[in-house]
């Protein structure tokens, strides 16, 4: 499997460059914040990976600065020099964001004021009937469409069309089906200058992390449903995106070929730290998958409500906890379709 | 799921085997008309390959055609390659344009289908007005015979690109010139292949005509010669020289359709 220090720095959420110019207490930063809820306070989760690193990579010729004599420099997270996006900001924030289509004269609004804000590493299930519009929003964030009105921004910077940070799942693969699983994958990195053994390399490490290592020279069409997710997943990932967009992306595979994805997409989620925004309609996958649902109703398109699941991982679909997480989603997704609103 | 498992040897002469069927066939019954009927017009397939037999090494009637095959012949192929690449040239570029550029689209394709339903033998008398007597007219028929048929399906195929493919490339950082080359090029050859395939054969088709424009040498010549001379046997000769001709260089194209094409099983021939 993939080595964690390998990801990109911004994908992993921790600089190596930070790290080794603040050497940190290990140790110190977490304690210092107790009880933080690491999804909304970010500097809390980074000094904790940082310290985890920090500990794994100085090995056994460490010694710890007070036994040495040599006064600790002061712990600081975020080295200042090295260009970084502002931690304090949310990934996503998304704000009043409505869209309007016209179809044959008529217009068709298929979102109304969606507000969202989604921080970093957070696992989050759009879930609705058909026609709520969550994968108009997710197009949005993807810059696919732009917004009629309200504002979309990563990081603080309004989101003006497609990017690499931003990486699309497509339910139907949209892979390139002249291109091998390699040269897939490679495509993004590709596309950035990186050539040869550097590009080789790449391709080979997000092959081993989806398990199609020995599948690189084959072509789309060779492959089953899964294993095409599997190339889009790691299409994406290997192009440094931080913020994987997954519109029902195993909605056509079969259950038991679902179930085994959905488990390596988790294993990926919590390897990676990447955010997840994932579009759906079966509650049992939402409540499985996400830290957080976020249910949309339609006529128009709008969010409805946004639940935190804290249910402990990994999660057991057949468990009373989870049947009782699974009820609520499911009464807040049909009282609003019991109104008499259009299904 | 494996990718493709050589066909054994076996298989293959068993394949060709079966394909020889019909045209072997087609020259029994051939003979037997001749025969039934005791026609003086239309020689028996012995004396036509006698004919073959004298255009190909001569000796045995020893006039202005005996061992010329290969003059005539190479005549032809310069004439339909020349035309076909032009073609080639034109047809792609021009219908990847017409294909992804709207206002190309709709300067350029309205008179390219009011000029398309022309029969190409029609453009005869202007194409010797415009190029003269000689193989420039028929290296124009050629061209004009392959170039819409290339220009067509490039503009399908490009027409027809997944919409997603070009949001997974612009996700993926690709856009501009490097769209096209790496995208819509890949993306709409198969459909390319068609256009340049069935280009390739009106070709063939069409240097018959194109050497009506007074050229002394290459097939299309030898077959109205002989017309004007009547032999039919030279004239059926002059039509099986350019069936085997056309009918190997399409193989050779049909193996590069397939080599490229290898991602698309669907797409093989």
């Amino acid at each position: 499997m993939s080595d964690p220090g390998s990801k990109s720095p911004s994908a992993l959420g921790a600089d190596p460059g930070a790290v080794a110019g603040t050497q940190p207490i290990p140790g110190t930063s977490v304690a210092s914040h107790p009880g933080g809820d690491p999804g909304s306070d970010l500097s809390v989760t980074l000094a904790a990976g940082l310290a985890a690193v920090t500990q794994a990579d100085l090995g056994p010729d460490f010694t710890m600065p007070t036994q040495s004599g040599i006064r600790a420099r002061p712990v600081t997270v975020i080295d200042e020099s090295i260009a970084l996006p502002p931690r304090h900001l949310p990934i996503l924030a998304i704000a009043h964001v409505g869209k309007r289509f016209s179809v044959g004269g008529n217009t068709v609004e298929a979102l109304r004021g969606a507000t969202l804000s989604i921080n970093k590493g957070e696992f989050v299930c759009l879930i609705g009937a058909s026609g709520c519009g969550k994968s108009t929003l997710l197009r949005i964030i993807a810059g696919f469409e732009t917004a009629s009105s309200g504002t979309c921004a990563m990081y603080g910077q309004a989101i003006t069309g497609p990017g690499p940070e931003r990486g699309m799942v497509f339910q139907d693969y949209a892979l390139f089906p002249w291109l091998t699983v390699r040269e897939n994958i490679g495509f993004g990195p590709k596309q950035r200058g990186l050539l040869g053994q550097g590009l080789r390399d790449v391709a080979a490490r997000y092959m081993e992390m989806v398990g199609l290592t020995k599948f690189a020279d084959y072509y789309p069409a060779q492959l089953s449903g899964g294993m095409k997710q599997r190339v889009a997943i790691a299409r994406v990932l290997a192009n440094d995106c931080e913020v994987l967009l997954m519109d029902e992306p195993f909605g056509a595979l079969d259950a038991l070929t679902r179930e085994k994805l959905q488990q390596d997409l988790l294993d990926i989620w919590e390897k990676t730290n990447v955010t997840v925004i994932f579009v759906t309609h079966s509650v049992e996958e939402a409540v499985f998958l996400s830290s957080r649902v976020v249910v949309m109703t339609a006529g128009p398109g709008r969010i409805e409500h946004d639940t935190a699941i804290s249910l402990p991982r990994p999660r057991d679909v057949s468990a009373p906890d989870f049947n009782a997480v699974r009820r609520e989603i499911t009464q807040r997704l049909t009282s609003h379709v019991s109104q008499g609103a259009p299904a | 799921m494996n990718p493709t498992v050589p066909i054994p040897l076996s298989a293959r002469l068993r394949d060709a085997a079966k394909t020889l069927v019909l045209p072997l066939l087609l020259v029994l019954a051939w003979h037997v008309a001749v025969k039934a009927t005791g026609t003086r017009l239309i020689p028996a397939p012995r004396e036509v390959a006698i004919m073959l037999w004298d255009f190909c090494f001569g000796g045995i009637y020893d006039d202005a055609y005996s061992k010329t095959i290969l003059t005539h012949f190479w005549a032809s192929v310069r004439r339909v390659y020349g035309g076909f690449f032009a073609a080639a040239a034109i047809g792609v570029p021009l219908g990847l344009l017409i294909g992804r550029v709207k206002l190309i689209r709709e300067l350029v394709d309205p008179t390219l289908q009011l000029l398309r339903p022309v029969p190409v033998t029609a453009w005869l008398p202007l194409s010797m007005i415009f190029f003269g007597l000689g193989p420039k007219a028929a290296i124009f028929l050629v061209f004009l015979g392959a170039v819409f048929p290339i220009v067509l399906n490039t503009t399908f195929g490009v027409r027809s690109v997944d919409g997603k493919l070009f949001e997974a490339a612009a996700m993926l950082g690709c856009g501009g010139s490097s769209l096209f080359r790496q995208v819509v090029l890949p993306a709409a050859s198969p459909s390319i292949f068609n256009g340049l395939r069935l280009g390739h054969g009106f070709s063939w088709i069409l240097i018959v005509v194109g050497e009506m424009t007074g050229v002394q040498e290459g097939l299309g010549a030898v077959i109205m010669d002989a017309r004007m001379l009547s032999r039919a046997d030279l004239v059926i000769a002059g039509m099986i020289v350019i069936g085997v001709a056309g009918f190997v260089s399409d193989r050779i194209l049909v193996m590069i359709n397939n080599r490229l094409l290898r991602w698309s099983p669907q797409h093989h021939v």
